[in-house]
């Protein structure tokens, strides 16, 4: 399900049909604020944002036909999202989904019936996943009703600013 | 799975494919009892404690993050008890607008259940990704329909999901009137594609399963409902909203975090799409009842994997019931009807894609939020989904465990249970003594 989803869209002036136009790399922040570390994708992508980064950025709830509506006539995405692997906490993943598969249960605390996992699928079996689908996870330790993220998981905040940073200079 | 010379217990973790997350325990005992409870382990989210002491302004957006799917719902029942409580009259232009708000959510949401997480299950595949590997094309109308469901409420509430334009009273902005007859476009091919989804869908298989049962819905006596009327059943209930809480009481059951709601004279009750098709039939358009007429689907049906029927029809009438809305739409003069605050204790139903969704505020002379009760329809029909289960699995003994696994979460789903309203996860359980 989709608890108390925050979707905020930080551009808020423009239409979603507007820029799914866009040619710019879209960068997506999956999760949800109120229930502690299923936040970092969602805190990851605002602090991306201030940097000063020739993107489209999107902070969503993670419910998978919206991500397909996101992507689709795209070419250049990233998704950042929390992980509940079993990993160790703040443990930072990252895969292109054009190429790898994603394991389904590996986005568990999105907790959405159709997420991501699920949405990369469907948008394979349709032929129409981004030519560019580059996946970025941070394995969460709290998942509890509450906004604080765990220690581990602010430490992960950095390292996994810099992957991306460093994905988007290279040229697909 | 485990077994012993008494018991077998398989369990599978998390029921997928419904909104949420919770458990659900079958125990089977002399191989022709069943128990059935639907535990609901997460805990209960207080959201009505975090009302009270705030002011009239704030339960709309408040209660809208209660759920991802639905909110327009919660929305929906806020403003009207609110509006209530403060005898606040509203423009009819305004009215329809609401209720071209709620088209754009059932139509998502229906869209949603039916195309990704329902119609797999009659059709044998795990999930939609199996679906769309041999049915592409009916996986393509189904996201494209959704989307244009997203778009009303895009275009009405300023975002698609947990909208931001909605105001006690009315709107804050109301689209200008070429971006209507933009969506009109949109939604003619919506309803044709919805009449493809129900004609899609009735061609399924149907377990042969009717119930006895009580189905509430609200009754408007011009339209189909979605925002306002008394609340009905086939049983002889005809009551105002204010009246609610005199038959209908939640209780605590102790295997589940929710609450479960029951009618005081008589116990589980069963709301959503089907009950609104069998109390309200009359009411939708003269498409819609055509479509209905044509699949011979007519009231009253008592068979809950036929939801699914029901639940496609309601997006072909919403779609209609848009285009109608937009047809006919006059700007008012102002986006928000005036009121005047006040003391009092406000109630209001709005008809949430799965069901009755009530609300009430008592307020203070200021409009201060003193306390607040609302009953999401998934803590109404979790009584009737466990009642279900009790009769639908005996018959059902010699399936393998995962068979019989495979149809119990196919009847949850006729509910299209929304469990993070209610609260959240679910896994399934069955023990066999």
């Amino acid at each position: 399900m989709i608890p108390a989803s925050p979707v905020l869209l930080i551009f808020s002036n423009l239409r979603l049909s507007e820029i799914n136009m866009s040619v710019s790399p879209l960068i997506i922040g999956i999760g949800n604020q109120f229930r502690c570390d299923d936040g970092i994708g969602l805190f990851i992508v605002e602090k991306l944002q201030k940097r000063n980064v020739d993107a489209d950025f999107l902070l969503l709830s993670g419910e998978g036909t919206e991500l397909m509506q996101q992507w689709q006539n795209r070419t250049r995405v990233i998704v950042v999202d929390a992980v509940s692997s079993g990993e160790e906490a703040g443990h930072i993943f990252n895969f292109d989904a054009g190429s790898e598969e994603i394991p389904t249960n590996f986005f568990n605390y999105s907790s959405h019936a159709f997420g991501l996992a699920e949405a990369v699928a469907l948008s394979r079996a349709l032929k129409k996943l981004p030519e560019e689908l580059y996946i970025v996870g941070v394995e969460g330790q709290q998942f509890s009703q509450g906004t604080a993220l765990s220690d581990k998981v602010k430490d992960a905040v950095d390292p996994a600013l810099e992957l991306i940073m460093e994905r988007l200079k290279h040229e697909k | 799975m485990k077994k012993n010379n008494k018991s077998k217990t398989i369990k599978v973790d998390y029921l997928a494919r419904v909104e949420g997350e919770g458990g659900l325990h079958l125990h089977v005992s002399k191989d022709k009892d069943v128990q059935a409870q639907l535990n609901i382990f997460e805990p209960p989210r207080f959201f009505e404690a975090f009302l009270r002491g705030r002011s009239y302004k704030e339960p709309p957006d408040i209660t809208a993050r209660i759920c991802g799917i639905c909110p327009v719902a919660y929305q929906m029942s806020a403003i009207h008890a609110i509006e209530n409580a403060f005898h606040a009259e509203i423009d009819p232009q305004i009215r329809a607008l609401r209720r071209l708000l709620y088209c754009g959510e059932w139509i998502e949401s229906h869209v949603l259940h039916v195309y990704m997480l329902h119609a797999p299950d009659f059709l044998g595949y795990e999930d939609a990704i199996q679906l769309a590997k041999d049915a592409p094309e009916a996986v393509e109308r189904g996201l494209k329909l959704k989307k244009y469901g997203n778009d009303i409420v895009n275009l009405l509430g300023g975002r698609e999901i947990h909208p931001v334009n909605v105001r006690i009273g009315g709107f804050y902005k109301i689209p200008k009137k070429r971006e209507f007859e933009e969506l009109k476009e949109k939604l003619k091919w919506a309803r044709d594609a919805a009449i493809e989804t129900t004609k899609w869908v009735s061609t399924f298989s149907f377990p042969d399963f009717d119930q006895d049962y009580e189905f509430v819905a609200l009754r408007h006596p011009q339209e189909y409902p979605f925002n306002e009327g008394r609340l009905v059943s086939n049983k002889g209930l005809d009551i105002e909203i204010k009246d609610y809480d005199k038959y209908f009481i939640e209780e605590h059951v102790e295997h589940s975090n929710a609450l479960h709601s029951r009618k005081v004279d008589s116990g589980p009750y069963f709301v959503g799409p089907l009950a609104r098709f069998n109390l309200n039939f009359d009411k939708l358009s003269p498409l819609t009842q055509k479509v209905a007429y044509d699949l011979n689907f007519v009231p009253q049906c008592r068979n809950p994997f036929k939801s699914i029927i029901a639940r496609s029809l309601e997006v072909v009438y919403a779609c209609d019931e848009a285009i109608r809305i937009i047809d006919e739409f006059e700007m008012p003069d102002s986006p928000y009807s005036a009121f005047k605050p006040g003391a009092g204790t406000g109630f209001a139903c709005t008809e949430a894609p799965r069901g009755i969704l009530y609300h009430r505020y008592r307020l203070d002379g200021k409009g201060t939020v003193l306390d607040a009760k609302i009953v999401p329809p998934t803590s109404q029909n979790q009584k009737i989904i466990e009642r279900d289960l009790t009769n639908f699995v005996p018959p059902r003994l010699h399936l393998s465990d995962k068979q019989l696994t495979w149809e119990c979460e196919q009847a949850i789903r006729n509910y299209d249970p929304c469990i993070s309203c209610a609260t959240h996860f679910l896994k399934l359980e069955i023990k066999r003594d």
